[in-house]
Parts: C-alpha cells; structure tokens; sequence
C-alpha cells in the first residue's frame, strides 16, 4: 500500500532565445511578470547589455545563411513557423488573455491572427523581389536590372501593447526578406515572446535568424541601436525613447523605422514593413553575344 | 645552453610529479571566473594587444596579404594611434623577407615557423637548412616543432638533442619550442615535454601549431606556466609562455592573463615573456578597446578580415 504524494508542479522557466539555444541571461538577473489584472505569472529573464550583444553576435553570424536561402525556401521556413504556432494555440491564448486581459474568444482571434500573418509573410518572401526590382530601360546596349537584398541585423523593439500579433507583425516582415533580427520583446508582456521563440527554435529557421530577448527597454534599447554592427532598427515599440534611439542610431549610419501609423488588426499591410529593411542594388551587364 | 639533466633524461622525466587532472582543471576554471573590468579591462586589453603574435599560416599566403598583415601589426587600429602595436608577427619561413622589409624599423618582432611545420616530420638536416634560412631572411623568433612521434615512442633524448641543434642553429633569434598539446595526450607528457624544452634551451615553449585541435587550453597552460615557474626558481634562467591557437575572444584574451599573474607571477605579464598566438583575436581586442573609448559595440564590419 503506497501513499500517493501530490503531484509536484512541473514550472516552466522563461528564458531568452540566442543563436537557436534558450540561455538564461548572462547577469543571472530576472524579473516578475505579471498579468493585466496584477497577478503573478512567472518570472522572465532580465537580459543585459552583454546579451544584447551576444544577440547580434548570433545574428551576424545567421545573417549569410538566412539571406542566402531561396525566396522560396524562406518562405517555405516562415510557413513553418506557422504550424508549429497552431501546435500551441491554447497556450498562447492563455498567455494572450493573461498578458493583455482580454477574453477567450479574442485572445483565440488575436493567435489566429498571428498564426495568418506568418502565413501572409511568408507567401511575399518570393514576391515583394518583383515589386521592387526589375529591368530599367536604359539608353544603351545593357541590361539594367535593380534587385533588392536585405539589409543586414535588424534591431526590433516590439510593440509594447500586442503581445503577440503586434511581436509577429513586426517580426515576419523583417525575416522574409533575409534579414536576421534582435528583437527585444514587450517588457510588461513577454511570455508570449518565448513561447513564440519555442516555435521558432522547432521550425527549420536556422539558429540565429530569430534572437528574442526580455527585460527593461529603457537598459536594451540604447546599446542595440547604438551597436555598429546593427544595420537598420525598428522601433514600433520605442515609447518615449524613440527620438534618443534615432539619434543615438545616426552615429552609426542605421536604417530606422519610426513608431507609428501600425493597425495590427489590418491583415494586409503589404510592403509598408518590408520595405524598410531592403537595399536595392542596380547592375549593369552588356547586351551582347 | 641546455644545462644537464641529472641521471639519465628518461629517469628525470618520469621522476616528475604527476598532473593532478581534476585540480588542474579545478584552479583553471576558479581563475577564468574572475571579474575584469572598467579600468583594468583597458590595461589588460592594452597589454593583450602587445602580447599577441599576429599570425598567418596558410596554404594561401601571398605577398600581399603578408605585407597587409604587417601593417597591421604595427599600427592595429588606424583609426586610433594609441593602441600599441603587437609583439610580433608570425609567418612561414618563405614569407619572411617579405614580412622582414614590411616591418623594417617598426620595433615589431618577425616570428617563422621552422623545422617542417606542423607536423615536422622531416630529417634533421632540413629542419636545420629550415631554421637557418630564416634566421638568414630576417626572423629574429624561430618557433619549432618538437618531433612528438619520437617524445611518445620514448626517445626523448632525440627530442632533446633536435632541440639543441636547432637553438645552435638560430644564433641570435630566439627559440620558441612547440609542444603540441593536442597531441601529448596527457597532462603528465605536457609536463615531461614542458621540462625537455626547457633543460634542451628554449627561450619560450609554446602550446600548439593551431593546426591540431584541441589547440591552446587553459588547463595546459597552466601546467607550462607552472613549469617555467618552478624551472626559473630552480636555475634562474627565465622562460617564456605562449598559447596558440584557439584564442579568439578578449574574454579569452584576459583569462589567459589572470593565469599568467596567478601561476607564473608579475615578471611574465610582458610580451619579452608570455605571448599569444592568434590571428583574429586582435579584431576583438580592437572591438572591445574601441567599445571603453566610444560606449557601443563596434562589428566585424569596422576592421579587415586579415
């Protein structure tokens, strides 16, 4: 006859997601989150200036990869990313309602609505090319053919109010075209984030395309838009900071995409977030044979 | 000079103590704990930078890129005149009157690899011809390989005497002895060969030729620093440290120097005494030298590949 013990809570920890691995914050440092409502809900990772850059380091190092699969592939990889997030649709949409006190039937809309715009993304990896490439007329015996590519580390400050359709909405544009991205996700709201980090890490993107890291914008936003090696910084998410950020990304020559102007709810936004994050590069070769 | 080694060499060497493995792997991994920053992360840095010999050994080395490399080794960062320069650069022996006129006048000391590098597997006489023609191109460092078939066969008084030969051999440059670590297998050999080098003459023992993995460890170089430690104390003659291969970070970088302190003491934090064998460990020292001087972090994109 053996007593039956209560079964002891299997918790999860909430950790950051560098370079494909879920590596606890190298300060060792994290802080609670809480719901809407004030409740405790776990504690994430409070991620330093040190993991920021560790984050870039691991997208630098993704970004000749990613940007070199085909249009195609990328697609293919963002599609991916889709099913793995159907797979965990009840968790997100609990981790939705907590974070943003939203009801069953809306949070279960808004996770639908993330898992549609990875599918939206990932039907432009191959096709924004034509949109905004193609052969110049020119007056001479050439071709003259402009392509865009992508522009390299894109830093994200993800939107603080949607915490999970806003962080996607920001997320897939940049990623479909090749860009490798350091996404710094909602400070009141991140354990959607990880668990979107959780899918990523399941989905074919290669380690490092994706790095999402938690804690205090006002400590991670400054050294991700100041870092030399980031090449263009999104800053949906930026609050008040956004004027300091633009400036403090100047110095190193950043792309930036100012805050506003974004509906999350809009399920066509077309280029207005890939655009961005593009280079175009125009090539010459002579007609001939 | 090699001095004399009491009894017969096979006796001495094995008369050694043991390597403690698990305390040896202990001591290095307290030591690489250690905190540096701020104001002693910029010394170190500053240090680090003087202490590494720049290196390229590649199948692919032109003229070109040794002549870039050179320039480099002199003034690293262009873009700010108080970084030092290295302590030396570090090249095949064919590429040595190419390195030579490069550096002429700089200060910065011309390192070649000798003696059939890496694997060394060639007969006495080449190894010599290869020695001298490099002391005779310029090099003013020699950095031989030891003949590790022969250490792990047992025979090292050929080891021995290979290395007196080539120390003849060098005149006035001085001799760095590769050991090879990788290849010892054991912590104890790393020890044996550690003193074989240094009774036999070398002016710096050296841990790999970075073409073997696993290349430069803290663990092995702890027992190195140990040894010239102990052998300094024991004949007075002092001799030098470095690990190569397998260094790549700052971070890396000052543990190896936390180590130098702690096991060997404050006469070998110099580049006359302990070096570091590297070729892209110096973009990231100039990263993190850069980053104290302007507050954000600097990518690979700001410094040349080579």
């Amino acid at each position: 006859m053996t007593d039956t013990f209560p079964r002891i809570a299997v918790r999860r920890t909430y950790k950051l997601y560098v370079g494909g691995a879920f590596p606890r914050s190298e300060s060792g440092r994290s802080y609670p989150v809480t719901s809407s409502a004030g409740d405790h809900l776990a504690n994430a990772a409070l991620a330093s200036r040190k993991d920021v850059r560790d984050a870039v380091v691991a997208a630098r190092k993704a970004f000749l990869g990613w940007s070199g699969r085909t249009a195609y592939n990328r697609g293919q990889i963002l599609y991916r990313v889709a099913e793995m997030m159907e797979g965990r649709r009840s968790q997100f949409a609990e981790e939705v309602g907590a974070a943003e006190g939203v009801g069953k039937a809306r949070a279960q809309a808004l996770v639908s609505a993330a898992v549609d715009r990875w599918v939206y993304y990932a039907g432009w990896a191959d096709k924004f090319g034509q949109l905004l490439g193609g052969a110049n007329p020119v007056s001479g015996p050439y071709f003259n053919l402009s392509e865009p590519e992508p522009t390299g580390v894109v830093g994200i400050l993800a939107p603080t109010g949607s915490s999970l359709l806003g962080l996607v909405s920001v997320l897939a544009p940049v990623l479909t075209s090749g860009n490798t991205a350091v996404l710094v996700a909602s400070e009141d709201a991140p354990l959607p984030a990880i668990t979107l980090a959780e899918a990523l890490a399941t989905s074919d993107l290669p380690a490092g395309a994706a790095n999402i890291l938690t804690g205090r914008l006002s400590e991670l936003a400054a050294p991700l838009a100041g870092h030399a090696d980031v090449n263009a910084l999104d800053l949906a998410g930026a609050g008040g900071l956004a004027a300091e950020l633009e400036a403090l990304a100047a110095t190193t020559l950043k792309r930036v995409r100012r805050p506003g102007g974004d509906d999350w709810d809009d399920t066509d936004p077309g280029l207005s977030r890939i655009k961005p994050f593009l280079e175009i590069k125009t090539v010459w070769h002579p007609i001939g044979r | 000079m090699p001095d004399t080694v009491p009894g017969s060499l096979r006796a001495y060497l094995h008369g050694l103590p043991g390597v403690d493995e698990v305390g040896v792997g202990r001591r290095a991994a307290d030591l690489a704990t250690r905190s540096i920053k701020t104001t002693a992360k910029r010394s170190a840095i500053d240090l680090a930078i003087s202490m590494v010999d720049l290196t390229t050994l590649e199948g692919a080395d032109t003229p070109g890129k040794v002549r870039a490399l050179a320039a480099k080794a002199v003034r690293p960062d262009p873009a700010d005149p108080t970084a030092p320069s290295v302590a030396a650069l570090c090249v095949y022996p064919d590429m040595v009157a190419v390195a030579a006129e490069a550096l002429k006048g700089s200060g910065v000391g011309l390192a070649s690899v000798a003696t059939g590098f890496p694997a060394g597997r060639t007969s006495l006489e080449v190894k010599l011809a290869d020695t001298s023609a490099a002391v005779a191109a310029g090099a003013t460092e020699i950095d031989m390989v030891i003949d590790r078939g022969a250490f792990l066969a047992g025979d090292y008084r050929k080891v021995f005497d290979e290395i007196t030969a080539v120390k003849e051999q060098c005149g006035p440059a001085h001799l760095k002895v590769i050991l090879e670590t990788g290849e010892l297998v054991t912590h104890d050999n790393v020890r044996r060969a550690s003193w074989l080098a240094l009774h036999a003459g070398a002016d710096f023992i050296k841990t790999s030729t970075g073409k073997v993995a696993p290349a430069a460890t803290l663990p092995v170089t702890l027992i190195m620093l140990e040894a010239v430690r102990d052998y300094r104390a024991a004949t007075g003659r002092q001799v030098g440290v470095k690990p190569a291969g397998g260094i790549r970070t700052t971070k890396d970088a000052i543990r190896y120097l936390v180590l130098v302190k702690e096991i060997a003491g404050d006469d070998w934090l110099d580049p006359a005494w302990f070096r570091l064998g590297a070729s892209t460990l110096l973009n990231d020292l100039l990263m993190q030298r850069t980053k104290l001087a302007t507050g954000h972090y600097g990518g690979p994109d700001y410094y040349t590949i080579d």
